[in-house]
């Protein structure tokens, strides 16, 4: 081994946040809690062993006790073992709803930040008009097309997440390409195709794991509010809006109903967004 | 006593008063033990009205040691001293309150980079006037008279126009006067300069350190920070020199300059390039086979002879401003190459020196001109063609680390640079790599690493063995060295002059630094606003210029 | 602070400016006219999707059994028997006119109807706005005072307001403030004391995520040279940060500001259902349930004008706080 080392040349100091640092307390809980909802959606049965549907007129409106964890609703059905059930739409609706945001996202923005200044233009112009329909103005104009419905609702969501998508892909794959070693590439005699696959698109497309971790949080909710509204999944579903929505009418007798579906709604949301972040964090110190 | 006799005895006393006093300083970060300490036990003192300069690498602790005297090491620092004094005056230990009364008006900080020392989103008068408004009671008329006159007083021009511009609007020189503006405001005993001309052209250095020996003059007393021993040599009278947290050796400038006694200090005077022969060490030698070549080596054997490797005639390229009007940056510029030998490139920030190395790796179309590359067409030929031609043809870039992708360690960017897929693993590549690293000097761990965790210097070597890769003939430096301290820069060019020898390469090397352009070149070319205002023979040039911007550019070179 | 050196400049200074800047706010124009008409057409184009016959959608619905005589009149009044482009032009021309066209559901021009509804949403989404600013704002500050336990709740606070869906939030905060402590009403009536919860759900969720960019740029602007510059001469804490960090770190919030209004808008679609207050929202929502084109297009229009609107407001506080962005 010959070689010597660079005197009085000293490597930065080490990072506070290295790729393999220990989690922090936040980041295990929500590790767990996004282990316990998946493992709900994919066994559902091997959690809650009942029929979500299955009702019990006699037993109606019970608060929580031993054998209703979460209590019963208006048609006697467990309300845990429904809000398991649930788990599988939300996150169904929500992973697919994300994935077509995210298709189109990375489609248009890949367009706008490759094909040149004239596509660009265009392409942001048309992104400019898609945030013109703020939010779920989007998702509605496309529900009132084409009725309500689980269906409908997750491409809507989708559709109108596809934008913000767009546009930080876009600013991304346009950062990229100007950066340093792009350029070095092209002086070590790479071919444009070459560059764009080994160094462009990993580095354009390595933050997407995070907003797609982000994003999903962000389409349960939607959907669910979609649902809420009456507009998305409708009852008897066991799906956590729709179970929200019911539950309105009985809030103040029967708390139970809304509350712990819309726990779960929030801690998906946020066991997502905490997952997400904190992966961000360490991809970035990595 | 008369008048006069008062006044003399007045300064006499306060003469006596030294700026500051420092016994024993010690400094280190952390909450509950103290971790490395970055400040071991320094001392020094600053008599009134004289500059003393703390020299040292990044990392030796001397930005850390002036900020204690102003106490904003932050709130994780620990800082103890046996005797820590602001004329006079005690200052270990003293409240929030107590120290903001003392900053800005009996002490001034002058930082590098007045982009981002300056808020940027404020006129320049309102930032000079601040201290002004917390040290007086000067109603805004009188500020503002008050700023006039500073801005006066460091040199720049046309002052009632200036004050309402933003520190973005001002050219680097301007800024820097600007920023020592608001440091003076208030007649401060002392001044404390930390890098103040780091970001700056050599002309402008010139300039700036100038205004600094004319405020030291005028009796302040300027504690001068910098890594560089030729910037400080200029003003200061008394050089302290310092080392992994400790002063290794303090005296007169002349003393420590002329016969230096530490190892260190040693090293930092012979790493000084300007004036130093080509083909002269300027580092400690790194590898067994060097060390017999320790007495200078004068030029290539084959110098003005050699054949022809890179040609560029002609060239033109301008660019359009965000307003729609035209930008010439590289005006009708030609230059020549011959093997084995090197082609320095010199100018200042706008010079168009960029854009020419740019144009000359054929990374943009020249408007007009071309470039052959081994009497090949370089910058006319098709992409594909010209990709064949590529390997003849490398580069090293000022910002290394950008030069690499962040997602690669060292043995994926240098496993690339041979053509062959990162992450493959044969027998062949591992030796190859070997063979890299030893050329560079050094070890193999660094090829698991990344180039985030490596230091200045061997990313530098990094982006050197990956341009020695392909097996160039031709090797463009742009700006190599500019961001690397003063020992490491001797150390790389060392390299690079060895690497030259190895394999008979010729050199581009582009830099404003001319005191490093002077050590590495055979041939110099200036440059100035696009265009080449003198070429020649490099020792020729240097001893009789002939374009008055090359005369002014050689006075301005610190010298030790 | 100074005068300039003589007037005669300054005119001139002063007249290449106001061309300039009549110049810029000519470009903004065409650009919000052009999006405006890029949201009518695909709009349009968007409502002839749906399926089935829109005369019939006219006379309530599949289930109202009209006739075909009934049907026949609508279409020729309504001009659906036309070619598709004579209809887009002439629903182009409407809207150029301010018609919006007649309500399918309830018997009114939908015009007068969505602009007596934007008064309560547009009231919503200010007043919400102007709350999260404030809680970021207080949130951001004193997350930043020192000590990592301040961060890590901060942020741990911000990220978890940011996750809170509206209608969950909507539902805690009746639950709590009707029914357990009974100070507010559940359902608005009017008057200051309905307003409270509907603003605190819309704005409680965007201070988080409007927080979290605040408290980063502010981090950021609190460890750079010219803080350290400022401190050097002797500035406060205070000074520094409001002097100083405050109008770096607001920089990036207003910016996103001109988003955030549209999601409020978004958001107030919930809202105003589940607090029964009059707007746009539930107009939309009412619309989209009973599939009344007209109304739907009538919303899209004018919260399309909103944002515009918001998004140049935006730009032009942008321009005050950074006189950066003033050069060219």
């Amino acid at each position: 081994m010959s070689g010597l080392e660079v005197q009085a040349d000293r490597a930065p100091r080490s990072r506070p946040f290295s790729r393999h640092r220990r989690p922090r307390a936040a980041e295990t809980i929500a590790a767990v809690l996004a282990l316990f909802l998946v493992l709900a959606a994919v066994l559902p049965d091997f959690l809650a062993p009942g029929d979500p549907l299955g009702i019990d007129p006699l037993g109606a409106f019970q608060s929580p006790n031993f054998t209703h964890a979460f209590g019963t609703d208006e048609s006697g059905r467990d309300i845990y073992t429904r809000v398991v059930h649930g788990t599988q739409y939300s996150l169904v609706i929500g992973v697919a709803a994300t994935a077509i945001g995210l298709s189109l996202g990375i489609v248009l923005g890949t367009l706008a930040g490759m094909l040149g200044r004239i596509v660009d233009f265009t392409v942001n112009r048309f992104l400019e008009v898609l945030f013109a329909f703020p939010g779920l103005l989007l998702a509605l104009l496309f529900i009132v097309i084409f009725g309500p419905g689980v269906a409908t609702a997750t491409i809507a969501v989708g559709i109108s997440t596809a934008p913000g998508y767009a546009r930080i892909i876009r600013a991304q794959l346009i950062s990229v390409r100007g950066k340093s070693f792009v350029e070095a590439a092209t002086v070590l005699g790479r071919t444009r195709w070459q560059i764009l696959l080994r160094h462009i698109l990993p580095n354009t497309l390595a933050p997407l794991f995070v907003l797609a971790t982000l994003g999903i949080g962000q389409a349960i909710v939607w959907a669910a509010t979609l649902s809420y509204l009456g507009l998305g999944a409708e009852p008897p579903t066991a799906e956590w809006g729709a179970m929200l929505s019911a539950g309105r009418t009985y809030i103040t007798s029967a708390w139970w109903m809304s509350f712990f579906p819309g726990l779960f709604i929030v801690l998906t949301a946020v066991s997502a967004t905490v997952l997400g972040r904190s992966i961000d964090k360490r991809m970035r110190h990595a | 006593m008369n008048e006069a006799g008062l006044r003399a005895a007045s300064t006499a006393v306060s003469a006596a008063v030294p700026a500051a006093t420092v016994e024993n300083l010690r400094v280190h970060f952390g909450t509950t033990r103290p971790s490395s300490p970055v400040v071991r036990g320094v001392s020094f003192t600053i008599a009134a009205g004289e500059c003393l300069a703390i020299v040292g690498e990044s990392g030796s602790g001397k930005s850390v040691t002036a900020r204690s005297l102003l106490g904003l090491n932050g709130e994780n620092a620990h800082v103890t001293a046996d005797r820590l004094d602001l004329a006079g005056q005690n200052v270990l230990g003293l409240t929030d309150r107590a120290w903001r009364a003392r900053r800005g008006k009996d002490l001034g900080l002058v930082m590098q980079d007045a982009l981002v020392s300056l808020d940027p989103l404020r006129p320049i008068g309102r930032e000079i006037a601040d201290s002004l408004r917390l040290h007086t009671t000067l109603n805004a008329a009188a500020r503002a008279r008050r700023v006039l006159e500073l801005l006066d007083a460091v040199g720049l021009p046309n002052p009632q126009l200036q004050v309402r511009k933003l520190s973005g609007q001002l050219s680097g020189g301007e800024r820097q006067r600007a920023l020592i503006a608001a440091a003076i405001a208030q007649n401060p005993p002392l001044l404390i300069a930390d890098e103040p001309t780091t970001a700056l052209d050599v002309t402008v250095q010139a300039q700036i350190l100038n205004l600094l020996e004319q405020i030291a003059h005028q009796g302040t007393a300027v504690l001068l920070i910098s890594h560089d021993l030729a910037v400080v040599s200029r003003i200061a009278q008394r050089i302290a020199v310092m080392h992994d947290g400790q002063i290794v050796e303090t005296g007169p400038t002349t003393e420590v300059l002329g016969a230096p006694q530490h190892e260190q200090t040693q090293r930092m005077v012979s790493a000084v390039p300007a004036e130093k022969p080509r083909g002269s060490r300027l580092s400690p030698a790194s590898r067994p086979s060097d060390s017999s070549r320790t007495a200078a080596v004068g030029p290539l054997a084959h110098g003005a002879t050699s054949p022809i490797v890179l040609d560029a005639r002609s060239l033109s390229k301008s660019f359009r401003r965000p307003d729609g009007t035209k930008h010439l940056a590289v005006d009708n510029v030609s230059l020549t190459l011959r093997r084995g030998t090197t082609l320095g490139i010199v100018g200042e920030s706008g010079s168009g020196k960029t854009t020419t190395a740019r144009l000359l790796l054929a990374l943009i179309p020249p408007d007009r001109g071309e470039v052959t590359v081994c009497d090949k067409p370089w910058t006319t030929a098709t992409q594909k063609s010209r990709r064949g031609l590529r390997a003849s043809v490398g580069a090293i870039y000022q910002d290394a680390l950008g030069s690499f992708d962040p997602r690669w360690n060292v043995a994926d960017i240098l496993t690339d640079a041979l053509g062959n897929t990162p992450g493959r693993r044969s027998p062949q590549i591992t030796a190859a790599l070997s063979t890299l690293l030893d050329e560079v000097s050094l070890a193999r761990s660094v090829l698991q690493r990344r180039p985030l965790e490596l230091s200045g210097g061997q990313r530098q070597r990094v982006g050197i063995a990956r341009a020695l890769a392909a097996r160039p003939a031709i090797v463009i430096c742009d700006e190599p060295v500019s961001s690397l301290d003063v020992s490491v820069q001797a150390q790389v060019l060392d390299l690079l002059d060895d690497v030259q020898r190895d394999r008979g390469l010729s050199l581009i090397f582009i830099s404003h630094d001319l005191g490093v352009v002077q050590h590495v070149s055979d041939q110099l070319a200036v440059m100035r606003g696009g265009r080449i205002v003198e070429q020649g023979p490099a020792e020729a040039l240097f001893a009789s210029p002939q374009h008055a911007y090359t005369a002014r550019l050689l006075a301005a070179v610190p010298r030790l | 602070m100074a005068e300039p050196v003589s007037r005669h400049p300054a005119t001139l200074r002063g007249r290449l400016r106001f061309a300039r800047t009549l110049r810029r706010l000519a470009v903004r124009l065409a650009g919000a006219v052009f999006v405006l008409w890029a949201v009518a057409t695909i709009t349009f184009f968007a409502v002839r999707l749906i399926p089935g016959d829109p005369a019939l959608a006219v006379l309530g619905g599949p289930g109202s059994q009209a006739s075909p005589e009934a049907l026949a009149a609508v279409s020729a009044a309504y001009g659906f028997d036309q070619s598709v482009f004579v209809q887009y032009l002439a629903q182009l021309g409407r809207l150029a006119t301010g018609d919006l066209g007649r309500s399918y559901a309830l018997n009114m021009e939908v015009g007068p109807l969505v602009l007596s509804q934007l008064g309560g949403t547009v009231l919503l989404a200010v007043l919400a706005l102007i709350l999260a600013w404030v809680l970021a704002l207080a949130l951001a500050t004193w997350s930043t005072r020192g000590g990592t336990v301040a961060a890590r709740v901060g942020s741990g606070l911000e990220i978890i307001a940011a996750a809170l869906p509206h209608f969950w939030l909507a539902t805690s905060l009746i639950v709590v403030f009707s029914i357990w402590i009974g100070v507010l009403p559940p359902i608005s009536t009017g008057g200051v004391a309905g307003l409270v919860l509907p603003v605190l759900t819309l704005g409680i969720p965007l201070a988080g995520f409007l927080g979290q960019v605040m408290r980063e740029s502010l981090l950021l602007a609190l460890e750079s040279p010219f803080v350290l510059s400022a401190r050097a001469r002797g500035e406060s804490e205070r000074g520094v940060r409001w002097i100083h960090a405050f109008r770096h770190a607001s920089l990036p919030a207003i910016s996103l500001s001109g988003w955030a209004f549209g999601s409020l808008i978004s958001g107030a679609v919930v809202v105003e259902t589940i607090f029964a207050r009059p707007g746009l929202g539930r107009t939309l929502l009412n619309a989209v349930t009973l599939r009344d084109v007209p109304v739907v297009i009538g919303v899209v229009m004018v919260v399309a004008v909103a944002y515009i609107v918001m998004t140049l407001a935006t730009d032009a506080l942008s321009r005050v706080v950074d006189p950066r962005l003033r050069l060219s």
